[in-house]
């Protein structure tokens, strides 16, 4: 994995775990390391234990075992108000009985920060996110996105070098959420600041993150950056969890330099590549995405293997199509395709043979 | 906003102003629902408002000297108190008249009652002149005046004379005078003399305990509903039913509880003595006092404020303290300055309840209060059942009835009433 040399580790969970109830683990071993001015986030399915993370991160929950530490330091005994940790939270918590102003010029206060010192740098933190004129509000008289930025500015303002951020955009409509998306992801890197930020969008994740860590059932199952995860996941779970993914299941029957075949439940053969399998005989579960199926036997190796396929659904989506067919068995296979001036566009009933580049389908774990 | 002003009232697709078409598709709803509040409405109207309303026109109301003494009000409006001078015989004679009338139908011993209030011994003047005045033969001419002095020598002074004509006013504020340590006199309204100033002590005392009690409640009080709000839901279940018990238990028994707890020979003092804290000659006073009304109702009261503290803080969400601290708090700054200004609109509301509930109690301060902390309830609770005053237990109850509206007013301004919030 890249970036995981310990010395220019900023943040450092070393075989973390935690319980809350001395029976079950909701974080297993936990090993991560963040350098300096890197944006990660904590992606994963409700439960799997990002907010506990981020939490013992924070310093609001104790790690069971392990140790945390930041700049090479461990802080599993500093409490949370000596951390400098920024952080947003999911619902904002503003200060409700504080207006705008003040609810940024308090961590400057308990800091002990002059007056003017403290005004101009309110000031600035607020123009930063473009909320100069609301500092006279009071949180609840501001929209949504607005007070999102304001949470944003707060955690900003006392220029922490360490922002953790626990699904900061959940409550915002898609649109807001795209534009807020691209604002924090701008600023942060324009500040430096390093980010934690959890979220269970995975569009969010992917297009925010320099790293994303995938997390599932209390264990990090893959962290590497969007496109490597997209493209290559290293396991079923990221595999489906990352994007639409095809999944057939098979038995692997020849497997050299790079590429094997998987022979299917039914008896077909396909083309992948080998990434959790090493013998033949092993089963396996192969994943495809959607766009990278190929049904014009003209743009495939001629020695491609192929499946026979039957169209079952045809959705025009308007940037792409999107076909339902059923290959092997399987009533769920997705392909997409652009919708393009030569595309052609697939009828139910239609039966078509499917193929691939043998990269594009990863033989995973069964 | 300055455009529809200018085009005036919005109209409805009919061209009535759309106000009054919506008022008038509003007003079918409405109605029925005043048909599901009417029995209840009429139920409060009849047993409720309509009594203290009635009630509370006793503080005013002094019909009573006219009705049954017609004649010689009237005869009395030509005296002049100042000459020095008794009345002349007319008034005389129409007192003949009246306490003859009065006599007869027995009333003359209620108005007796009536002014004896404003002055003692006006009860035995009546009741002596009464019982002579059934044999008057009032068509014998002769002259009352004398006969009337003959047989009390108080009408005979001028002092009766000015009493009597000070009262003779249908609509008096003299209950109220009266209420706070005043008299109604011929010269105005001056304070009551020395010996009888009490009331005005009493209703100081009430707001101070009032506020006392309300304090102690706030003290003890907070820390409770914190941990409610904090506990997970089973513990706070358990809590809470530990401070519902009071509410389940008679308020007549937790009191005579208070009254063997508190004794020179209760508990307490037992344990204290036992403890080496006093010695046993100088055991605590701490009932038929102050101290007793304020231990005992600081007990019977701190549900109503714990019930309000906890319902505000409930809603206020842990992340706002996790905020503060991850912004640098200490926990005493996070406490101070973020948690408990969210929850002052529930000390708002507990001591608004507490405190209107204290200023009107009246069993506990009977029982554990002695002499000296007793309310202006108590008081008013003597002159309903015992000194038979309704007029300025009226006026006391008016008094009272002001105080609490003030204060919620008071309240409203500087609080919000909307930011009470009772559960
Ligand atoms: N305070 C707590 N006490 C006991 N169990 C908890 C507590 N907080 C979380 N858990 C449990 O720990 C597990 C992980 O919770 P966590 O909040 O970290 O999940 P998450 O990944 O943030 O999920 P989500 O995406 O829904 O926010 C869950 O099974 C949850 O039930
Ligand atoms: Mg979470």
């Amino acid at each position: 994995m890249a970036n995981t040399q310990n010395e220019d580790a900023f943040v450092a969970f070393e075989r973390v775990q935690k319980s809350y109830d001395g029976e079950t683990l909701v974080v297993k071993d936990l090993n991560l390391t963040l350098p300096k001015g890197e944006f990660l986030t904590m992606l994963g399915p409700s439960g799997s234990g990002k907010t506990t993370c981020l939490m013992m991160l924070a310093g609001f929950e104790t790690a069971t075992h392990g140790e945390i530490k930041i700049d090479g330091v461990s802080i599993n005994n500093i409490p949370p108000h000596k951390r400098g940790i920024g952080m947003v939270f999911q619902n904002y918590a503003l200060f409700p009985h504080m207006t705008i102003a003040e609810n940024l010029s308090f961590p400057l206060e308990v800091r002990k920060i002059g007056k003017s010192d403290r005004e101009a740098k309110v000031k600035r933190a607020l123009d930063m996110v473009e909320m100069g004129s609301f500092g006279g509000r009071r949180p609840a008289q501001l929209s949504g996105g607005q007070q999102q930025r304001v949470a944003l500015a707060r955690a900003l303002v006392f220029e922490p070098e360490l922002v953790l951020m626990d699904e900061p955009l959940g409550a915002l409509d898609k649109q807001l959420r795209e534009k807020m998306q691209f604002e924090i992801t701008h600023l942060a890197h324009e500040l430096g600041i390093t980010t934690v930020y959890v979220t269970h969008d995975q569009t969010e994740a992917l297009t925010m993150s320099d790293r994303v860590a995938v997390f599932d059932d209390g264990r990090i199952q893959q962290i590497a950056p969007p496109d490597e995860l997209y493209e290559s996941p290293q396991n079923s779970f990221v595999a489906q969890f990352i994007g639409e993914n095809n999944t057939l299941s098979g038995t692997v029957k020849q497997i050299s330099n790079g590429k094997c075949v998987v022979q299917l439940d039914n008896g077909e053969e396909i083309d992948a590549k080998p990434v959790n399998v090493s013998k033949v005989g092993e089963r396996t579960t192969v994943s495809i995405r959607p766009e990278r199926v190929e049904f014009d036997k003209t743009r495939l190796h001629a020695d491609a293997h192929t499946l026979k396929a039957e169209v079952l659904e045809f959705i025009y989506m308007g940037d792409i199509f999107r076909t339902r067919l059923r290959v092997a068995g399987n009533d769920e296979f997705i392909i997409k395709s652009r919708n393009a001036p030569d595309q052609v566009r697939l009828q139910p009933g239609q039966q078509i043979e499917i193929g691939w580049l043998a990269e594009d389908c990863r033989a995973l774990e069964a | 906003m300055s455009d529809i002003k200018t085009n005036g009232p919005v109209l409805a697709a009919d061209g009535t102003p759309l106000k009054r078409s919506l008022a008038r598709a509003l007003r079918v709803e409405k109605t029925r629902a005043l048909m599901l509040i009417a029995p209840l409405l009429i139920f409060v109207l009849i047993s409720f408002i309509i009594p203290i309303v009635s009630m509370l026109f006793r503080s005013v109301d002094n019909r009573i000297v006219e009705d049954t003494m017609p004649y010689t009000v009237a005869a009395l409006k030509t005296w002049d108190a100042s000459s020095g001078a008794l009345p002349d015989e007319p008034v005389y004679a129409a007192l003949a008249r009246d306490m003859k009338a009065a006599a007869e139908k027995k009333e003359h011993t209620r108005i007796g009652g009536r002014l004896n209030y404003e002055e003692s011994g006006f009860s035995s003047l009546f009741r002596k002149t009464g019982r002579a005045a059934k044999k008057f033969d009032l068509d014998s001419g002769e002259p009352f005046k004398a006969k009337l002095i003959d047989i009390h020598k108080d009408w005979g002074k001028i002092e009766t004379w000015k009493i009597m004509q000070t009262h003779s006013v249908d609509y008096t504020n003299g209950y109220f005078l009266n209420a706070v340590d005043m008299k109604r006199t011929p010269d105005g309204a001056q304070m009551q003399d020395d010996d009888k100033r009490v009331l005005l002590k009493l209703f100081g005392r009430t707001m101070w305990m009032s506020l006392v009690i309300t304090g102690m409640c706030i003290l003890l009080g907070y820390p409770v509903a914190w941990i409610l709000a904090n506990l997970p839901a089973r513990q706070a279940n358990l809590l809470m039913i530990l401070v519902l018990l009071p509410f389940w238990t008679s308020l007549l028994v937790r009191t005579s509880a208070w009254k063997v707890m508190l004794q020179q020979q209760g508990v307490i003092n037992d344990v204290l003595v036992w403890l080496g804290f006093i010695a046993d000659d100088s055991r605590l006073i701490i009932i038929n006092n102050a101290t007793g009304t304020i231990i005992a109702m600081t007990h019977i009261l701190l549900p109503f404020m714990i019930l309000p503290m906890y319902s505000v803080m409930q809603t206020i969400q842990p992340s706002y303290l996790r905020a503060a601290k991850s912004l640098g708090a200490t926990n005493w700054t996070a406490f101070w300055r973020v948690y408990f200004p969210q929850s002052i609109p529930g000390i708002g509301a507990g001591s608004i309840l507490v405190f209107i509930l204290a200023i009107g109690y009246y069993i506990t301060p009977e029982i554990v209060g002695g002499n000296k902390g007793v309310f202006i309830s108590n008081r008013i609770a003597y002159h309903i059942s015992t000194s038979l005053n309704w007029g300025l237990a009226a006026a006391l109850g008016s008094i009272l009835l002001a105080a609490v509206l003030i204060l919620y007013w008071a309240y409203d301004k500087i609080v919000g009433i909307d930011n009470v919030k009772l559960g």
